[in-house]
């Protein structure tokens, strides 16, 4: 809270600082007599590069502060202890300044540890202090890169070419954030995958047919030490993902795209597709909990009909259906595209030979938008793997290996959700294996997508 | 060469009977095909049509009672001695503060005695009823008047007919002596169905006539400020270095691949960054709106810079040109020209991905937002909820009161999506222009 104010605060002064420029280089306008070319640059930008100059500093060093000042906070509250009763750095420590914060903060009443009410009021004291000695600081820079520009503002200055050449800085680093975020993702899964490959073997964990992670509290339990074998995840995500999602969604989008491209009149076109992407805008806890409450139970009573007495209340058969109507607007609107790419002499040449529309979409228009149909398809598939939602609240939490669509089956995201939200010690093969399951879903949708993206691009380069 | 003997050239080939019945047949069977694969097609969208109609008529139908509650009658006596009132001290300076603080809950306690066989039917939170009046009237303390407040959940679903009372005790869920105080409420005509404010202002709890989404509503617009403040400014600023500044290289590539890849990255793989990084490395606080907000924002980031691409892409270089020949800088045309005219476009893209932030629940799984928050969030970095998660939450809840209140939960959030994704339609069509 206090970090905030000090933003709020630097920001305002850098405001100021924008204000200051800009009047001194209208003055200088002025002095040289108000005429077109007196100052190389606009006053805005006089102001613009004063703030700048304030600002960025003080910015980089109350960032830097919030990102590592609780740290230091920490090593100065440690460091005052007599040496024989610091606690080893690690969880403990983590544990006992997590208390101590408790307390200063007024949300924790009572302590544990005996230290940690020691410890409150020099954490709160030192913290005070710091803080308002990085706050100080701030002021101080942000003042001084101020008075800089102020000093830089002369009728020749070229400020908007400074400016400009910022923004152009600014564009750059908004767009290497993907390629952060790209690399955050691969080097946290990598870490996490790493750390739980040195407690499990890869070949176990990629070809064992057992999952079970439920690692027992006391070291002295009966199965304690868990099994982490995740083909059965693997083949519930596929057997859901791209089986029974992709035998409903594969047929009614293919057709729905036929229809509405070569059949449909302009006006049942226009209506149609803004329902069809209706479906795919609804959120996916609410598909989930259509699948849970109104599908699940109907599948459960037909396969009880079928003569299943055991049937589960979370088959995969109803988690597949719902997916794969998720699923339809996107192979529609993928087969849409594909369809309509098909160069219209084909089409027209084969009508004008007396084959029927059908015929001719059967024997001409699919059979050369097959690559970018195909391709759709994959980006469906990769989309419904990944699909979580509706597998957490519509199938099994069981790992069987089984092709019966009426049994509960668990997939890789649902593993990853049930192993992660619970209160769990972060350093268990229990919650790491969660990250292996991630490292493992990531690079399946990343191959799906290359090549899909590939196969699309070959087939539109095809006819264009 | 038996093709070019002369029977066989076309010269001399017989016409086709198209009258002969076997050739009649062929044609028939033809279209006969072709009617079926039409009526094939139908079909599918009537099916896919059907399915989402389907899916909204169960959820209005389980949902629009969650906006109504029921409401006993009880006759209550402001006694001050109850309340632990002393009348003089109440005119005081202090009166306010004193009437806030009194017992309603004995006054209630022995309110609900007067209903005889429903003394039980009232809410745990009815008294809050009894503090709103007098609060709001204090002339009414030493007065007698009827009070209406909410009942159990168990009543409310017994007087919206949600139980099957033909069946056995044992499994409907609902006890004999309940059902008894049901009866004797409608018989006094002491029940009435109001309309659920609390619904809309409460957070959550675990009594379902009490439960709200009020407290994840502003947690969502908390979440969602964060995730258009982050990701709105990144995305559109890579989209314009992309487009008008990148050098052709391998530096754009590297950046439009991650761009392309991190739109296809499963939802969840952002929780799991969020998670490892925001959480166990940063260090910052869990369930919190700040970091919810910025996976979002991370997760929608290239659906933005997609859209605006393809609408900076879509003003036409003429326009540039004439702002450069006339003098203006390149940052002047991109920012004065540029991205005025591709503002609408860029708005469309934005609202889309805003739309599916709201949506998203899985990411906020894993970094902890499925807390259990009774109070509305305080600030950006109070533990908070948001709606999909609320919906999450309520439909693992066991107790039956929570089915209607899952389904409202989802009538808010598909109005609210619809009016965003109208918005984003409406927009589109108003300002896009074709150059």
């Amino acid at each position: 809270m206090r970090l905030l104010i000090a933003f709020a605060m630097v920001l305002a002064l850098a405001g100021l600082a924008y204000l200051a420029g800009r009047g001194r280089a209208n003055r200088l306008v002025l002095a040289g007599g108000n005429r077109i070319g007196a100052v190389h640059s606009r006053p805005v930008y006089h102001g613009a590069y004063m703030a700048v100059l304030a600002l960025a500093p003080a910015l980089l060093l109350l960032a830097g502060w919030a990102i590592v000042g609780e740290n230091v906070i920490e090593g100065q509250v440690v460091a005052t202890m007599p040496a024989a009763s610091q606690p080893a750095p690690g969880n403990d420590r983590v544990a006992l300044m997590n208390e101590v914060r408790g307390l200063v903060t007024g949300d924790l009443p009572q302590a544990f540890n005996p230290l940690a009410p020691v410890l409150a009021p020099r954490y709160a004291a030192i913290k005070n202090n710091l803080d308002l000695l990085a706050g100080a600081l701030a002021v101080a820079l942000l003042c001084l890169g101020g008075l800089w520009g102020y000093s830089r503002i002369r009728p020749d200055f070229r400020a908007r070419n400074r400016v400009e050449a910022q923004v152009r800085v600014l564009l750059l680093v908004a767009s290497v954030v993907a390629i952060i975020t790209t690399f955050g993702i691969v080097l946290s899964l990598i870490f996490e995958s790493i750390r739980f490959f040195r407690m499990v073997s890869p070949v176990e964990f990629l070809t064992g047919l057992a999952w079970s992670p439920q690692t027992a509290l006391r070291a002295d339990q009966v199965g304690s030490t868990g099994a982490f074998g995740a083909v059965p995840l693997f083949w519930g995500t596929i057997f859901i993902g791209a089986i029974i999602a992709m035998a409903v969604a594969i047929p009614l989008g293919l057709m729905s795209a036929i229809y509405l491209t070569q059949y449909a009149q302009p006006s049942l076109r226009k209506w149609m597709k803004p329902v069809l992407e209706l479906l795919a805008g609804v959120p996916t806890v609410v598909y989930g909990f259509f699948a849970a409450l109104t599908v699940a139970p109907l599948v459960r009573q037909l396969a009880v009909m079928l003569g299943m007495v055991d049937a589960s209340a979370d088959s995969a058969l109803a988690a597949g259906l719902v997916m794969g109507v998720m699923i339809i607007p996107f192979v529609s609107s993928m087969a849409d595209d594909a369809l309509t790419a098909v160069p219209r002499a084909m089409r027209d040449g084969s009508l004008a030979m007396g084959a029927t529309m059908s015929e001719t979409v059967k024997k001409v228009m699919v059979p050369a938008a097959l690559p970018g149909i195909i391709g759709g398809v994959l980006l469906a598939v990769s989309r419904a793997i990944g699909e979580t939602m509706i597998v957490v609240m519509a199938a099994g939490l069981a790992a069987n290996l089984t092709a019966n669509p009426f049994a509960s089956v668990t997939t890789v995201t649902t593993q990853i959700v049930a192993l992660l939200t619970g209160d769990q010690e972060f350093d268990s093969a229990k919650t790491l294996s969660a990250f292996a399951l991630g490292l493992v879903l990531f690079m399946m949708t990343l191959v799906l997508n290359i090549y899909a993206l590939a196969v699309v691009k070959r087939y539109r380069e095809a006819y264009e | 060469m038996t093709a070019l003997q002369p029977s066989r050239l076309l010269s001399e080939r017989l016409p086709t009977d198209w009258e002969s019945p076997a050739m009649r047949a062929r044609i028939a069977a033809r279209y006969r095909a072709e009617r079926n694969f039409r009526r094939l097609g139908a079909a599918a969208l009537v099916i896919a049509a059907s399915f989402l109609a389907f899916l909204l008529f169960t959820i209005v139908r389980d949902g629009w009672s969650g906006f109504l509650r029921s409401e006993a009658r009880v006759v209550v006596t402001f006694t001050p001695a109850t309340l632990g009132l002393d009348p003089a001290a109440v005119a005081g300076p202090q009166g306010k503060v004193l009437l806030a603080r009194a017992d309603y809950l004995a006054l209630m306690n022995e309110a609900a005695l007067t209903l005889g066989p429903a003394s039980g039917t009232l809410s745990d939170a009815a008294w809050l009823e009894l503090r709103e009046r007098l609060v709001a009237d204090p002339a009414l303390l030493g007065k007698t008047v009827p009070v209406w407040v909410p009942v159990r959940s168990t009543i409310d679903l017994l007087a919206k007919g949600k139980f099957d009372l033909a069946a056995p005790a044992d499994s409907r869920g609902v006890s004999d002596r309940e059902v008894a105080a049901w009866r004797w409420l409608e018989r006094e005509g002491r029940l009435r169905t109001n309309f659920n404010m609390a619904f809309l202002r409460n957070a959550d709890s675990t009594e379902p006539e009490l439960a709200g989404i009020g407290g994840a509503a502003l947690g969502s617009l908390l979440t969602l400020v964060i995730t258009i403040g982050v990701a709105f400014p990144l995305g559109v600023f890579s989209a314009v270095w992309l487009e008008e500044f990148a050098p052709k290289g391998r530096l754009a590539d590297i950046i439009e691949l991650s761009i392309n890849n991190l739109a296809a990255v499963p939802s969840i793989i952002f929780g799991l960054l969020g998670l490892a990084f925001f959480l166990n490395f940063a260090g910052m606080p869990r369930s919190a709106p700040l970091v919810g907000g910025i996976t979002l924002a991370l997760m929608i980031m290239p659906v933005i810079v997609i859209a605006a691409r393809v609408a900076i892409k879509a003003v036409p270089p003429s326009i540039r040109d004439a702002a450069l020949g006339i003098g203006a800088s390149p940052i002047q045309v991109v920012f004065q020209h540029v991205l005025p005219l591709a503002l609408p476009g860029i708005m469309t893209g934005t609202i889309i991905g805003v739309a599916r932030a709201l949506g998203e629940t899985a990411p906020l799984l894993l970094i902890g937002m499925r807390a259990f928050v009774t109070d509305v969030p305080q600030g950006f970095t109070s533990p908070a909820t948001v709606l999909p998660m609320q919906v999450f939450l309520w439909s693992d809840d066991v107790q039956r009161g929570f089915v209607e209140k899952t389904s409202a939960a989802i009538l808010v959030l598909l109005v609210i999506l619809i009016a965003m994704n109208s918005l984003a339609i409406y927009l589109r069509n108003r300002f896009e222009r074709r150059w």
